[in-house]
């Protein structure tokens, strides 16, 4: 019963624990992003645990770029409905149907998500938005606060950032502006599965090793989905495979894998040599500042 | 489980800051294959025969252009002993915006100095910022070591010289340790280097993963802001009301008595809840939810606190500002002070000192603050708010200073004068670089 020094996990929990009262206490409409992907179904989890015995006070928004994978929309409303939370869902789909967005020549949605994210967050008034980005992702992310001011165009601007000093965070911010909150800032890919393995935390299969068909191209293995499936000279074949990312279907990779449970997926991505976004993410490889762009234009 | 230290470093521009970091990333195999080949790739572009270091952690677009970094990067990485949040605090413009913000968290300090320059005026000001800010120990990186000839002589001169000063800023001589490094060679960075025979002291990675890590003080008086009422008020918890919130300093028991601060109602903690169960005693750092035995009036912004020891209340106090805005200072100004949970409404009613890093002493009542400069002042607040000294608690002795206008961040601000007299810190003062026109480092409060 009684307690002790904190340890690593400890500490990072009571952290995000600590930043979502804060965003409770001093926004009117915040919302948590929620894909259900792995990092996001974390940020529920804490969430949960901030507020227990009472409910989480925010309602969820899943930007949904229409190329999804079956197992985590299943998984995403099965999680919704447990909690009983108001889930609120943009399509991308509905921009391209009435031509407010145009597809991508290479087809890949992530980069469309901003229109949608922005109007959301426009239509609804939500001044405080929970995302699930770490610094540890990415050379960009880096440099992000975790309480991180947008301005009217949901723009980050990396050069006139707050200094975040102590655990002080300033949410302030007039109208028309907001707040990107990033509670799992200081986290890494490793710290969030040791967190899943030691929480239980229930995640979609398509996380686990799995077979499936897919197809090589430019050194990831696609699935074949609504987005569409190989070219020519692409050959569909079965492997066991998992993924480390969920993302748009088209340009979300697969990785080789046998890590079938909580303990195999630790060791290989111990083991692992290689980023999860560029393992798995095709929309970073796009320029050596393709994710501080994104984050410019408003991106998560 | 490896436990985890917070770590800010500092230095000067072309100190090799950023290479001393990708160094470290590097030889601790932080870095994954695909980042690598980026840098190998982006390296090459640039004309380099070698990789450069430092593009692991310059992310920034006009970072790489410049070849300089700009806003404070954090970064991860884990030994089997220990896992690191690095701050890598830039050196230049905003240098005392980075360096407090870096410094804020920190547990340890890494300063970076150029062997062949030694310790100059932005070093003394980085390490009289980290002492400001409380960190608890220093490490001097004597870098580019392999450009001085791997000469002991200079390196014991400048650890010498960087010692006396950090003493004189009230670090005791085991809280500072010096290492003669290269971080574009990687001597004595994770490695041991065979060319500094003389030096028998641990690498940096060595010195990191061992020094000892300074707990949250569990035995100072409890300090707890509330920062969220939890009122459930459903079926299966009807008339549950908790006050959540982080202990900021202390440790708390079921059954202590306590003080609900500004108000000074009293009561008695009849549970510590968590989702995972209730605990009989929580300490600083851990979120957790207190339960009271009576009904009294709490909201956020409100303090408990051990009602034995209860901190200050008051509504006027003198404190250390750290001015990081574009904006000047002046007195009579009217901004928001958020301490805690709460912010309250406040006047500049005075500004007492400002250091003077030229004559390493303070001028009396200066006109203004502005970027980059530290001094005394006295603050006058719309309601009364409890606070400890900052060196008495490092959590509810910090405050931020906030422009009610636009929001943005003006100050760190510290409730108190944390830094000693250095009334004998000028034997260090030779030597300084005064070709930097910009620089104002804080020195002593003056008497």
């Amino acid at each position: 019963m009684t307690t002790t020094a904190l340890d690593t996990l400890g500490r990072l929990e009571s952290e995000a624990i600590h930043i979502f009262r804060e965003v409770a206490g001093e926004f009117d409409r915040p919302v948590i992003l929620f894909s259900g992907g792995k990092d996001s179904t974390l940020l529920l989890h804490l969430a949960v645990k901030a507020f227990w015995p009472a409910p989480v006070p925010f309602p969820l928004l899943h930007v949904d770029t229409g190329h999804n994978f079956d197992e985590v929309i299943e998984f995403r409303d099965r999680v919704v409905a447990q909690h009983g939370l108001r889930l609120e869902v943009a399509k991308v789909q509905d921009y391209i149907d009435d031509g407010r967005l145009t597809e991508r020549p290479d087809g890949t949605r992530n980069p469309l998500q901003t229109v949608p994210l922005l109007d959301a967050i426009t239509n609804y008034k939500f001044d405080a938005v929970f995302g699930g980005g770490r610094r540890d992702e990415e050379r960009a992310r880096a440099k992000e606060r975790i309480f991180s001011l947008r301005n009217s165009f949901g723009q980050w601007e990396p050069r006139r950032q707050r200094p975040e000093l102590w655990n002080l965070y300033n949410g302030r911010h007039r109208p028309g502006e907001h707040v990107r909150v990033f509670p799992l800032s200081n986290w890494t890919e490793l710290d969030v599965w040791h967190y899943i393995a030691r929480e239980g935390i229930e995640l979609p299969s398509i996380y686990y090793a799995h077979q499936r068909e897919v197809y090589l191209r430019d050194g990831m293995w696609l699935a074949e989905g609504p987005w569409g499936g190989p070219r020519e000279n692409e050959a569909l074949v079965e492997k066991t495979v998992r993924y480390r990312t969920v993302g748009d279907g088209s340009c979300t990779g697969a990785v080789e894998s046998d890590a079938s449970d909580i303990e195999t997926v630790i060791a290989e991505v111990a083991a692992s040599r290689l980023t999860e976004r560029g393992a798995t993410r095709a929309d970073d490889r796009l320029s050596e500042a393709a994710m501080e762009d994104r984050k410019r234009e408003g991106y998560f | 489980m490896s436990d985890l230290l917070r770590l800010a470093t500092a230095g000067s521009v072309d100190d090799g800051k950023s290479t001393l970091v990708g160094r470290l990333l590097y030889d601790t195999k932080s870095v994954l294959a695909d980042t690598l080949d980026a840098v190998h790739r982006a390296s090459a572009d640039r004309g380099l025969t070698t990789p450069d270091l430092s593009l692991l952690v310059d992310g920034l677009r006009s970072e790489r252009e410049q070849g300089i970094t700009i806003d404070v990067a954090y970064r991860y990485f884990a030994t089997p002993k220990r896992s690191f949040v690095l701050a890598d605090t830039p050196g230049h413009v905003q240098y005392t915006r980075n360096t407090v913000t870096g410094a804020s968290t920190a547990q340890l300090g890494v300063l970076l100095v150029d062997a062949r320059k030694g310790v100059i005026e932005q070093t003394r000001r980085h390490a009289a910022v980290l002492a400001l800010l409380g960190v608890p120990r220093l490490v001097l990186a004597v870098n580019k070591i392999d450009l001085v000839d791997f000469d002991e002589v200079t390196f014991s001169r400048i650890a010498k010289e960087f010692t006396a000063h950090a003493t004189a800023l009230g670090y005791a001589e085991d809280a500072v340790v010096q290492i003669p490094v290269s971080a574009l060679a990687g001597d004595n960075v994770v490695e041991r280097s065979e060319r500094t025979p003389w030096y028998e002291g641990p690498t940096l990675l060595e010195h990191l993963e061992t020094v000892p890590v300074e707990p949250d003080p569990h035995d100072a008086p409890f300090r707890f802001p509330v920062q969220y009422v939890i009122r459930p008020r459903t079926a299966e918890h009807p008339d549950y009301r908790g006050y959540a919130g982080q202990v900021a300093a202390g440790t708390v028991r079921v059954g202590d008595e306590i003080a609900v601060l500004p108000g000074g109602l009293r009561s008695t903690v009849t549970g510590i809840d968590t989702a995972d169960g209730p605990l009989q005693e929580a300490a600083a750092g851990q979120s957790v939810t207190l339960l009271l035995a009576n009904d009294v009036d709490i909201s956020r912004g409100d303090l408990i606190a051990a009602a034995a020891v209860p901190p200050k209340v008051t509504d006027e106090f003198d404190a250390t500002v750290c001015w990081l805005s574009d904006k000047a200072l002046t007195p009579g100004a009217r901004v928001l002070v958020k301490h805690g949970t709460r912010t309250v409404q406040a006047i500049v009613t005075e500004l007492r000192t400002r250091f003077d890093e030229q004559k390493l002493g303070s001028t009396d009542a200066p006109e203004s603050l502005t970027l980059n400069e530290i001094g005394q002042v006295s603050l006058r607040t719309a309601e009364p708010i409890p606070v400890d000294d900052y060196t008495r608690s490092r959590r509810t002795g910090a405050f931020l200073v906030i422009d009610a206008a636009d929001g943005s961040t003006l100050a760190a601000g510290l409730v108190g004068a944390p830094l000693p007299e250095l009334d004998d810190v000028e034997s260090c003062t030779d030597g300084g670089d005064a070709a930097e026109p910009d620089s104002h480092a804080l020195v002593s409060p003056g008497p």
